[in-house]
């Protein structure tokens, strides 16, 4: 059975490096087939382009199955593309059609600086976390694994929080590039959890000023970042993390904290 | 020289063992807490002068270097990727192992060591095996306690299951993202200790070679990947953690930019390279569907516990399979291995497939895949249950092939996952370099020559959480590393070496991509060097791939320049590197004529199809040396000792 081939346009965002300016890019992408990811089909491209003596697009990924969180780009403007709960990685040719004509970008936001082409660099990220992502528990000093009891739903719900990817769709779809998301989850996870709770109110103070030092912008209560999550991470997170932070600030560490509990 | 003397020679004449394994006095049981006891520790006042050098930031990488910081170390941790948190542990979906004996049916620190040796068919080493199993449980104490999001019973407990063959349940798992939480818990601690200043990460910078001075691993050359820039690190340790080397197939389940560029430059600069053809192929991933194909996706094996393996008794038959009555179907896991049925050993059940649609009875386009068919279950359990179990592999599947598994069977077929071969590294994890230690999968590792399911996240959990942190401190206590600077001599020659080799790359400017270069290697490994090997294919393989390599000098494609970020230079260089690689795997499943685990030998089987080990002439690591031309490196043997598991056949019948 040989498969239908179709042909698109694409229109790419090519920018060499931070300091160059960018501009869009028209290329046909032939030979696609239905069953190719988007990221094999921009393989075939850059087979093309290499062939031809032309710089192949530049883009970020790894793990192709929607989990290291690599991947990611603006199709016709919607992160990680038309298709909800996936990456672009996992979405496949068969969401679209032949003859389609499609604008690729890379997230835009003041956090997320270009490097080249579709890779954006996503290291304030990584500066959230340092500021309380985690928690206090060098190596060795873990009590036995049952002695923490977490109910089921708990566990599940901290679960829903921690599937976050790192991927950055959350502040690209977002339209002040707000990073209240991807922290929250982050803030979310730990405080769901018992372990969690000696550092709550810290943790919740420290990582939302980091936050707000890394250039993202405020979060207005728009809810693009949930519809673009490929994790499908719930907007309730951020209230939680709201809760928390209004708490933190009535509480003094020199007085003790407020009982844990959610 | 053909192939046939340049092999036999190496195989024929092992050159003199000085291979030490370093295994340490006493009975198994003792051996770990005796030697903790007797090795040096470094005074916490004086950590922070040593620096350490983590290649890798995955589990094992990431756990050391977090680990090492806590301690006080000065830490610098390297990355190609833009986050640590990018790396590719973050696959692994089904589980890691515990001998925590939670569930009370039975297991037991030694009956995860014995399972753990003989699922390894008798090629690991039992000291490092019952090591593992006995640090198994300290890292589900650890990863609880950062706070990783276990499954759990109603009661607030724990829950496990059974996994990969075991008829334990010993198996935590977080639904199918276990490597996710688990690398992020690592990922977490090890950004803390980015915050608090005893660990530098350096992302976007790919190491390219080893340094060694005066016979020590001194340091590494990287390349950055935003500017180009080739620099020297100077350490007084070096921890490879750079995981396994598998995409020497092309068409694996590991991630794209897996490579074996940082073990095999430190192979070149006098590394030995522990059984490079202990390769592993899973036997449930999604099917082939066409050239296009980047990668390949595995479904987690846990799906092996409630899905049933058939395939049409009739050669040929194309009915679709609700078309197809139960007395047509073949359940041929079941069949053949009634114990063990759907949860026989993965190499077990990867070669039973290819035997049936080698038969011509397999299903799907191109007839290279079975089902795994879940309608029983359904039945059984309800489709909530399944969703709940399964339902984001469930997802991943339709996303893939656009089928609905909870209406049609899934498709599967085999397809290479997993390296047990690796640098060759004593009971300390160093390597033969003294300084250059060696964690994770990019190790020759615990898992003999068949690695079990949830068993990988164990090892490289416990090599750098709790045991790299032990055995380093060992080694600089003992040797004192004076101090050395990036002005030595022997950085100098080696980062010129690294910056021609690149010159080199981009200088071709022949007329293929590199990725055709990769296909052609995938193609000439999986056909040859694959699932079944025999004498006469690898002989093929090994005329073929270096004539693809001349090729790949001459005419490969690498455009732009080194000043900037240019993917097609990074590939050009791993590839460049697997195909020297590809060539000492061929040579080994040459050398190794009886069938072991992974390592399938048609020459060597049992009258019913089963792999049949030859343990008077193979019970032995093969531990080779770069002698500086690579069709000739020399064997040493490393003898195994099995002294409280009985070499046996293994039977999972």
């Amino acid at each position: 059975m040989k498969p239908v081939l179709m042909k698109l346009t694409l229109r790419v965002w090519r920018q060499k490096s931070a300091n160059t300016r960018g501009r869009f890019v028209t290329y046909e992408a032939k030979n696609v087939t239905p069953d190719m990811s988007f990221l094999e089909m921009l393989d075939v491209v850059n087979e093309e382009l290499i062939g031809r003596g032309e710089e192949p697009i530049a883009f970020e990924h790894d793990c192709r199955e929607g989990i290291c969180g690599s991947c990611g780009f603006m199709i016709d403007g919607v992160a990680h593309g038309p298709k909800r709960a996936s990456t672009v990685c996992q979405l496949h040719m068969r969401s679209f059609r032949d003859g389609d004509s499609l604008t690729i970008e890379p997230w835009r936001a003041r956090a997320f600086p270009v490097i080249k082409d579709l890779i954006v660099d996503r290291s304030a990220f990584d500066r959230i976390i340092q500021a309380g992502g985690f928690i206090s528990v060098p190596t060795g000093s873990a009590p036995d694994a049952n002695a923490i009891l977490v109910p089921k739903e708990n566990a599940e719900l901290a679960f829903d929080a921690a599937a976050c990817i790192g991927c950055g769709a959350c502040v690209a779809a977002c339209p002040n590039a707000s990073a209240m998301l991807f922290t929250a989850a982050k803030v979310s996870h730990l405080h769901l959890l018992p372990q969690g709770q000696p550092e709550r109110y810290d943790r919740a103070r420290n990582i939302v000023a980091t936050m707000d030092k890394q250039k993202f912008g405020s979060c207005t209560n728009i809810g693009e970042c949930e519809a673009a999550c490929p994790k499908e991470i719930r907007l309730h997170f951020i209230a939680l993390m709201n809760r928390d932070l209004i708490r933190a600030s009535f509480t003094d560490s020199k007085m003790g904290r407020p009982a844990g509990g959610t | 020289m053909d192939a046939e003397t340049k092999v036999s020679r190496t195989a024929a004449e092992p050159v003199e063992d000085r291979l030490d394994a370093k295994i340490p006095p006493g009975p198994i049981d003792k051996k770990w807490e005796r030697h903790r006891f007797d090795m040096k520790l470094v005074s916490p006042a004086n950590r922070r002068n040593y620096t350490i050098l983590v290649v890798g930031s995955g589990l094992a990488g990431s756990a050391a270097a977090a680990s090492l910081g806590e301690l006080g170390y000065n830490v610098r941790c390297f990355s190609y990727h833009d986050s640590p948190r990018r790396a590719h542990s973050i696959s692994a979906q089904g589980g890691i192992n515990a001998a925590k004996n939670y569930r009370n049916d039975g297991d037991s620190v030694f009956r995860l060591f014995y399972d753990t040796v003989k699922g390894g068919d008798f090629r690991a080493r039992e000291p490092n095996v019952y090591r593992l199993a006995e640090l198994s449980g300290n890292i589900i104490d650890q990863c609880v306690a950062q706070g990783i999001p276990f499954a759990r019973e109603y009661g607030g407990l724990l829950d496990n299951r059974s996994f990969g063959g075991a008829q334990v349940s010993r198996t935590f798992y977080a639904r199918g993202q276990t490597g996710q939480q688990l690398l992020l818990g690592a990922y977490q601690a090890l950004e803390r200790q980015v915050g608090l200043g005893t660990v530098t990460m350096q992302t976007r910078m790919e190491m390219l070679d080893l340094v060694v001075v005066e016979g020590r691993a001194r340091g590494i050359v990287t390349r950055d990947l935003v500017t180009g820039a080739i620099e020297s690190h100077v350490g007084d340790a070096v921890v490879l953690a750079t995981g396994g080397y598998v995409n020497v197939f092309y068409l694996s389940t590991n991630a794209k930019a897996s490579n074996a560029t940082a073990i095999w430059r430190a192979h070149k600069r006098g590394a030995f390279f522990g059984n490079p053809c202990f390769t592993q192929i899973h036997p449930t991933c999604i099917p082939v569907s066409g050239d296009h194909q980047s990668k390949l996706t595995l479904m987690s094996e846990s799906l092996r516990n409630d899905g049933r393996v058939w395939v049409p008794k009739k050669a040929g038959d194309t009915r679709a399979p609700d078309q197809i009555p139960p007395n047509e179907r073949d359940y041929y896991l079941e069949r053949k291995y009634p114990t063990y049925g759907n949860l026989a050993p993965r190499d077990i059940a990867s070669r039973a497939a290819k035997e049936v649609c080698d038969d011509n009875r397999g299903v799907g386009p191109g007839g290279r895949g079975v089902y795994l068919d879940f309608s029983d279950a359904i039945k059984r359990f309800g489709e909530s249950a399944i969703r709940e179990r399964y339902g984001n592999l469930f997802d991943m599947y339709e996303r893939i092939t656009g089928e609905n598994a909870y209406g049609v069977p899934m498709r599967i077929y085999p397809a290479a996952h997993y390296v047990m071969g690796g640098l060759w590294v004593d009971f300390n994890l160093m390597s033969t370099i003294p300084g250059l230690f060696v964690g994770g999968e990019a190790n020759f590792s615990d898992h003999g020559a068949n690695r079990l399911g949830a068993s990988a996240l164990m090892q490289g959990l416990a090599d750098g959480y709790f045991i790299l942190p032990y055995t380093i401190a060992d080694y600089i206590g003992r040797t004192r590393p004076d101090r050395v600077d990036e002005a030595h001599p022997a950085f100098r020659a080696v980062e010129e070496e690294v910056l021609e080799r690149v010159t080199q790359l981009l200088g071709v400017k022949g007329k293929r991509t590199v990725d055709s270069f990769h296909r052609e290697l995938g193609r000439i490994m999986w056909d040859d060097c694959g699932m079944a090997r025999d004498d006469a294919g690898l002989r093929r393989a090994l005329e073929k791939i270096p004539e693809l390599r001349a090729e790949f000098w001459k005419s490969v494609r690498v455009l732009e320049g080194n000043e900037e970020v240019n993917q097609s230079l990074e590939k050009a260089g791993r590839v460049a590197d697997f195909l020297e690689l590809g060539e000492l795997i061929c040579i080994d499943a040459l050398h190794r004529t009886e069938s072991c685990g992974g390592h399938f030998r048609k020459e060597s089987q049992t009258p019913d199809g089963e792999a049949l080990r030859d343990d008077q002439h193979f019970t032995y690591v093969a531990a080779w040396e770069y002698t500086g031309t690579l069709a000739r490196p020399n064997l040493h043997k490393e003898p195994l000792h099995f002294e409280y598991v009985h070499l046996t056949q293994r039977s999972y019948k």
